[in-house]
């Protein structure tokens, strides 16, 4: 059945079963591939999109429940100030490796930086610690983290 | 496959290289190079044997635009990006006039389109630069022909060629159609720039695919789409080398949004086209659901009885019979044991790990007639043409592959199962094909880093000098033949450097599908030798740092310089000593709880020595507090944010796998699934990684793999530095470091 779901600011009408999950309508249906299937399970964080603002794994969310909720993905990231930051701030710091798992960080780091403007290491930590970077730059995405919130880098970090 | 015949030592341009040069389509200037190296040519007494061709393919346009074929696959080392620095360089244009193509899979003009064993920096280090070096020569030429004045007298600034004498000055895009027709000079005759003037090389340059990645644009494997495409999942026997028999397919046809569902016989070889259940789905997550309906009977075959618990129970009973085979034996290792002053034993366990990147395997292949067009991100594409050809019957020059961007390799991509098994899904269904594994998919069926026991005994003299060093090594294979990357070279340390040294092996017949992992064979190696030696150390009362640095000994340089099989003792010195003193190490006073470990290894042409520093809670679990690193690749980091964020990565997947990786098999199969069951580490465990490069005078080589094994040492020589608990088997066990 139809279901019109508001997605980047855009209404867009998909006409795909209610238990769909929102990644593979988004992927398959919507031909948007930013969003990026890693586990399907809610693990890795790849294919994080927000809710409303709240970052969730949209492999978990199916399209019947997405109902009047916005959806942002790393394709509209760059709408609100906050993750147009973000993304500079992954660019300048330079990083990704394989960049697979990054649309996910920038969308998950974007919600974080919208809630707390100055994270402390440990809010980063909570924040972070549902996306898995598999080249393990960790390192790069606090310190991109931390340039987009306009934090002074930590010595020796 | 065999991870030697991927290694190369630094290549030269020979004399046979060719360069050719010509009009572009569209106009401006094209260069194309036929580079034969000369690989081994270097060293002394050894016969000059041509190394593998490596091409290049750069177009300057009339607007000054600079196109550069990237010929490497990219899966995240940055190759994509470094190659065309090297060109550019020599060249000298401003780096944002440089646009980069991928190249398809082509090995007629680019052979060698690999990503392993950290090869494309010191094979291409010298060739590419002598590619842009010609080319601003023949561009030099155009503009001194056009003026009437010698060449010598003119030089250039990015894309401008200059004569001081008369003021002139013409762009590269305004000379690129007379260059085309300036004779191409021989490429080892070309001047090289001196590297004080490098105005790319050596600058942290961004990664090229970065605006792509931060926007979402489609960019990997799996995002690839072709018209009319459907999605399938291939179903294989959970126990490797399992046939399928029969499954319910009109069931499963039946179900909403399956389009096909059809059985692949397969062949035999697990890293070729398994036998197995192909569903294809107006949209993966239909063919994936579809699965949960799935009945298959499937005869599994002969390894339905393999399991981890007993191949422990095989390694136990081998280790108590004499070696099967010897590898080294230099000396007399137990004439040493009966005078020695202190003799350790100690066993040794590290277990299969899989290389799980963050992209399931996938490949897209659309049949037209005989002609099959494949999109595949693999490391390692021509293998998969021949597989394609061989397994389906195809001509190799009928099949069609685009080098897709991979989200990871780590050595996984290597094979090409996923391509096959693609080829032969949508040539059955008649329709373009995307098969994107699911996860579980993934970790059941990796070719998995093999696992292995070793059983040691070593003495240290009364000035606590190691005499003897014994290694039984109980592995995998049959025949006296590893399984692949479960080798131990005879000349890996601390062979050479302990005048008693004895290495032996059994093997314990499995058929449990294996590959090379990032740093292969030095990733579980550098864990049983460097934690030993710390054992070693300890025993004879010594400060490990101070131990290492005596097991080393006087600088000097064993087998061929520039080779695996070589070692330059004196790099090693420098870095573990430079790493010594930034870590702090005996001259900080450390928080209560933490201890420092260091450890060194030599991979893949790189030397590494770490620190780490952690503490162990209450709970046994392991905190990794920060963790310090020397390199010494060479006279040139070639691109210093590519390089750092490569070390970093590395030294972290290190510490990721001491604190979590392991595979284990039941009944013939894979137990963990997915991320839930097999860890991977993640931010809150990563410790910030302090990167420094020692730079030497000796040829650049690469950074994949040789940060990698040092840190898993290290780590668990921190661990007994803060918990006097001595950490023999991966990964760590959490409950054995518990506090009583």
């Amino acid at each position: 059945m139809a279901y019109t779901i508001t997605i980047n600011g855009k209404a867009r009408t998909v006409d795909a079963d209610g238990d769909m999950p929102l990644l593979w309508v988004l992927r398959d249906v919507l031909d948007m591939k930013g969003a990026k299937f890693g586990c399907g399970a809610a693990f890795c964080g790849a294919c994080t999109v927000q809710l409303d603002g709240t970052p969730v794994r949209s492999c978990q969310i199916q399209l019947s429940k997405v109902g009047t909720k916005a959806v942002v993905t790393i394709e509209g990231i760059a709408a609100t100030p906050v993750g147009a930051r973000v993304q500079a701030a992954w660019m300048e710091v330079d990083v990704m490796q394989c960049g697979y798992c990054q649309a996910g960080q920038i969308v998950a780091a974007t919600a974080l930086l919208t809630r707390t403007p100055k994270p402390t290491d440990a809010e980063i930590d909570q924040a972070m610690n549902g996306n898995i970077c598999r080249c393990a730059t960790y390192n790069r995405i606090r310190a991109a983290i931390r340039k987009a919130a306009g934090i002074a880098e930590t010595a020796g970090a | 496959m065999n991870v030697n015949a991927i290694f190369t030592a630094p290549a030269k341009v020979s004399r046979r290289s060719l360069l050719r040069a010509g009009v572009a389509a569209g106009g401006g200037f094209y260069l194309s190079a036929r580079l034969v190296g000369a690989a081994r040519a270097a060293v002394a007494g050894a016969p000059a044997v041509a190394g593998p061709p490596l091409n290049a393919y750069v177009k300057i346009a009339p607007d000054g635009l600079v196109t550069i074929t990237a010929k490497n696959p990219e899966c995240g080392q940055g190759i994509k990006t470094m190659l065309p620095m090297l060109i550019a360089e020599e060249l000298d244009v401003d780096w944002k006039d440089v646009r980069i193509v991928q190249a398809m899979n082509d090995p007629a003009t680019y052979p060698r389109q690999i990503a392993g064993g950290s090869t494309a920096t010191p094979t291409n280090w010298d060739p590419m630069r002598r590619v842009g070096a010609a080319g601003r020569q023949m561009l030099v030429q155009a503009a001194a022909d056009g003026w009437g004045v010698p060449a010598a007298e003119c030089s250039t600034t990015p894309g401008v060629v200059h004569h001081a004498g008369s003021g002139r000055s013409a762009t590269y895009g305004s000379l690129a159609a007379r260059a085309a027709a300036v004779p191409a000079p021989k490429l080892e005759t070309v001047t090289l720039k001196d590297p004080k003037s490098f105005r790319i090389i050596g600058k942290p340059t961004s990664n090229i695919d970065n605006p792509a990645v931060v926007t979402g644009e489609p960019l990997f494997g799996i995002d690839v789409t072709v018209p009319g495409m459907k999605y399938a999942v291939f179903q294989k026997c959970p126990v490797f080398y399992g046939r399928c028999m029969d499954a319910n397919l009109a069931e499963i046809k039946a179900l909403p949004g399956v389009v096909e569902a059809f059985m692949i016989e397969g062949g035999k070889d697990l890293a070729g086209l398994s036998s197995g259940v192909a569903i294809v789905g107006e949209s993966w997550w239909h063919a994936n659901r579809a699965r949960a309906a799935l009945k298959v009977q499937w005869d599994e075959g002969p390894m339905a009885d393999h399991s981890s618990a007993g191949y422990a129970a095989q390694a136990a009973a081998l280790a108590a019979r004499p070696p099967q085979f010897n590898i080294r034996n230099d000396g007399d290792v137990e004439a040493a044991f009966r005078g020695a002053a202190k003799v350790v034993e100690a066993e040794y366990a590290y277990p299969f790990v899989s290389h799980a990147p963050l992209e399931p395997q996938n490949c897209t292949a659309h049949w037209t007639g005989d002609k099959v067009e494949i999109w595949a991100p693999s490391q390692n594409p021509e293998p998969g043409r021949q597989l394609v050809a061989k397994t389906l019957g195809v001509k190799p020059e009928d099949i069609a592959i685009h080098m897709i961007r991979s989200g990871g390799g780590f050595g996984r991509r290597l094979s090409n199962d996923y391509m096959v098994e693609a080829a032969a899904i949508a040539r059955h269904a008649r329709l373009p094909v995307k098969l994107v594994w699911a996860r579980e998919d993934d970790m059941r069926h990796d070719l998995y880093r093999p696992g292995g026991f070793h059983y040691l005994k070593a003495a240290v003299d009364s000035s606590g000098k190691v005499i003897a060093w014994k290694n039984h090594f109980v592995s995998f294979g049959a025949d006296g033949k590893f399984i692949n990357a479960a080798e131990y070279a005879a000349t890996e340390f601390p062979a050479r450097f302990i005048p008693n040294y004895q290495l032996d092996a059994s093997l314990i017949a499995t058929q449990i599908p294996t590959g090379p992992m990032r740093a292969p064979r030095s990733n579980a190696l550098a864990f049983v030798s460097q934690s030993f030696a710390d054992e070693l150390a300890h025993a004879a009362g010594r400060d490990p740092l101070e131990f290492q640095i005596a097991l080393l000994g006087e600088p000097r340089i064993y087998g061929e310089k520039y080779s695996r099989e070589g070692y330059d003792s004196g790099r090693m010195l420098a870095v573990l000593k430079l790493v010594g003193e930034r870590s702090g190490w005996g001259k900080r006073q450390l928080p209560p709880g933490h201890g420092l470990g260091v450890a060194h290894y030599f991979s893949h042409l790189g030397y590494f020595a770490e620190v780490v520093e952690a503490s162990v809670a209450d709970s046994g679990k392991v905190k990794v507090h920060k963790v310090w690193v020397v390199g010494d690749i060479g006279a040139q980091v070639i691109n210093p944010s590519g390089a750092v964020n490569q070390v970093q990565g590395a030294v972290i997947d290190g510490i990721g796998q001491v604190l979590n990786a392991r595979i284990t098999f039941e009944n013939g199969r894979t137990r963990q699934s997915n991320f839930g069951d097999y860890p991977l580490i993640r931010m809150a465990d990563a410790p910030p990684v302090d990167v420094h490069f020692l730079i030497t005078d000796n040829p650049p080589t690469g950074l994949g793999e040789p940060a990698l094994p040092p840190a898993v040492p290290a780590l668990c020589n921190a661990i007994f530095a803060a918990s006097g608990k001595r950490i023999r088997s991966l990964p760590v066990d959490t409950a054995m470091l518990k506090k009583a």
